[in-house]
């Protein structure tokens, strides 16, 4: 019997591990493209101004991937001690995608880092320059495996259930790496991760005009790249994030009604602009989903199915079923699963018997059920819903301060193409303040895909308490702590070094 | 070929030697972070437990399908 405090203690660890190191990862997609093209700009003028700018943000995005570096492995160490079904389960199909990004990220950011950071003087400055955009290729390269492997368990195709060795076999490897979550995933993610670094460089450059207006040039030099390159991203993101929810809609719909906190299914579905849930509502019940909202109608038909009036499935279509829009129970999926785990238990059995004809018997009708295998170890049909609260307002927070970003972008560089960046402070201000929110909506849309994807660990086949190790569940609640410590540690120490780097710029030609 | 194999230690070697003060703590931020992540955290809280409890893939795949086949409902 599995333990529900070791599966929530479990869950509560990977997720503080995911949430600290993802404070790391965005700024280092970005911010290596910002540094690439504030030195492309320097290299092709000559302007040495552009060079003082380079060596500026390169320092603090060398700040950050030091103390970030490796802090992803800790999730890798997780996965052998609290998740040791899981990544048996998944081993075949992980184990391609992450050596590649092991192979891809040491050679080519471990060469040539040390050059963008050696080199200067040392090597010509076009070798120096091809340096800085290697490495910024490679550290979006990484993520491009990381988010496969992510994609895939949100969307697992390309593969075969092996009864003989339990684990999910790679049988279409371009299938795995074509996946369109695992695409559209990386896209949304890494255009994400150039807004917040946009953000960021926006931000400080914003705090430098408003304690120094001597840094004017360096100021509006930092805000034009930046808000160049944010705003391309920005509009690029809004894309990937429609991309992302069609294929939500398609694969994980029951994600898609928590998004929007869509009870009951409809043709030209709205979607909440704005709303409060109504925390009383449950499923199957006639109480109202909301206590307030403002829609935009049709606008989740077009998202999700790219039509005006296509049906939008809601949680009760997919729990309890809907037979007009030929929407399955969860009830009969359970029954599925379960005669997919029966013919698994009675091939193991057979085999161990050397019945071949009924182990192959066995086996030929797990293989009709399979792809409702997980659905076999959940309890009762309700528990595919995810906890529709957290799924909601992180989405439609995330959007929110998308839609900000967006804005600012906007604002921002027609404050620098102007000259009037120093004009108007309010804006600056919101400029400023706004820092901690590219990091705050990165987080928000990691919550809504992993919070939104539960109760599943690999969608449909295996469920998160299946997923976990028998272990004691002191050892993981000590653990958690230890993480929570040291990762704090971590990022205090960072948040410092990168404060005392900006106060000395900042007092600069004072 | 030698030459070449040459320059590149030279050019670690007086990059590492010409390095900046925020370099040093850098580096030594991550000595320690990578010290107490491999040894301390994986070492002492961390086993693969398959690898240990098991000897060979056949066991550790008996193992996961007895707890998924035991955990159904």
């Amino acid at each position: 019997m599995i333990d529900p405090t070791l599966v929530d203690w479990s869950r509560a660890q990977f997720a503080l591990t995911a949430i600290y190191h993802f404070l790391f990862v965005p700024l280092t997609l970005g911010l290596s493209f910002i540094v690439a093209i504030m030195e492309t700009l320097y290299v092709t003028t000559g302007d040495t101004k552009w060079k003082e700018v380079t060596l500026f943000w390169m320092k603090l995005f060398g700040i950050n991937f030091a103390i970030g570096l490796a802090t992803g492995i800790i999730m890798e160490f997780e996965f052998g001690t609290n998740w040791a079904n899981y990544s048996w389960f998944v081993g075949d199909i992980f184990g391609a995608p992450l050596a590649i990004e092991g192979i891809m990220a040491f050679f080519l950011e471990s060469t040539f880092f040390a050059v963008m950071f050696f080199g200067w003087n040392r090597v010509s400055k076009k070798f120096h320059l091809l340096s800085t955009w290697l490495v910024a290729i490679g550290s979006n390269l990484s993520a491009l495996w990381i988010l496969v492997a992510n994609g895939w368990m949100q969307h697992p195709v390309g593969m075969q259930f092996n009864p003989e060795t339990a684990r999910s076999e790679m049988v279409n490897f371009w299938e795995v790496i074509f996946n369109p979550n695992a695409y559209n995933k990386f896209l949304h993610t890494i255009s994400a991760g150039y807004i917040t670094s946009a953000i960021f460089v926006v931000a400080i450059s914003a705090w430098f005009l408003l304690k120094n207006e001597k840094m004017k040039d360096f100021a509006k030099r930092s805000i034009l790249v930046a808000t160049s390159f944010g705003l391309i991203t920005s509009a690029y993101n809004i894309l990937t994030g429609d991309n992302s929810a069609y294929t939500v809609a398609q694969n994980q719909p029951v994600k898609l009604a928590a998004m929007e906190g869509l009870y009951q299914g409809k043709k030209g579905a709205e979607i909440v602009a704005f709303g409060i849930l109504n925390p009383d509502k449950k499923l199957g019940d006639k109480q109202e989903d909301f206590l307030f909202q403002i829609s935009i109608p049709k606008a989740l038909s077009i998202l999700g199915y790219h039509k005006l009036d296509a049906y939008v499935a809601g949680m009760n279509d997919l729990v309890y079923g809907n037979k007009e829009h030929g929407i399955e129970s969860a009830a009969s999926k359970i029954g599925k699963g379960k005669k997919a785990v029966a013919a698994l238990k009675a091939f193991k059995e057979a085999k161990k018997q050397g019945d071949i004809q009924k182990a192959s018997s066995a086996l030929a009708q797990f293989r009709q059920y399979e792809k409702y295998m997980g659905y076999g170890f959940l309890d009762k049909p309700e528990e595919i819903v995810p906890p529709v609260q957290i799924t909601f307002y992180s989405f439609h927070l995330m959007v929110g301060l998308g839609i900000w970003f967006f804005v600012l972008m906007i604002v921002m560089l027609y404050k620098a193409m102007t000259g009037t960046l120093t004009k108007t402070r309010t804006w600056l201000k919101l400029a400023f303040y706004s820092l901690p929110l590219g990091f705050l909506a990165n987080e928000l849309g990691w919550i809504v895909a992993e919070v939104g994807r539960q109760p599943w660990a690999v969608q449909d086949l295996l469920p998160v308490k299946m997923a976990t190790t028998h272990i004691s569940t002191t050892s993981v609640m000590i653990t958690f702590w230890l993480f929570a410590i040291l990762f704090t540690f971590l990022l205090i120490a960072e948040v410092k070094i990168m404060a005392t780097q900006i106060r000395l710029k900042g007092g600069e030609n004072v | 070929m030698k030459t070449s194999i040459t320059n590149i230690i030279k050019f670690y070697i007086n990059g590492f030697r010409n390095m900046s003060k925020l370099g040093r703590k850098l580096w030594l931020i991550i000595a320690i972070k990578l010290f107490i992540f491999f040894v301390v955290i994986k070492m002492l809280f961390f086993p693969d437990i398959l690898h240990e409890k098991f000897h060979s893939d056949k066991e550790r795949g008996d193992y996961v399908m007895k707890n998924l086949l035991g955990g159904e409902k």
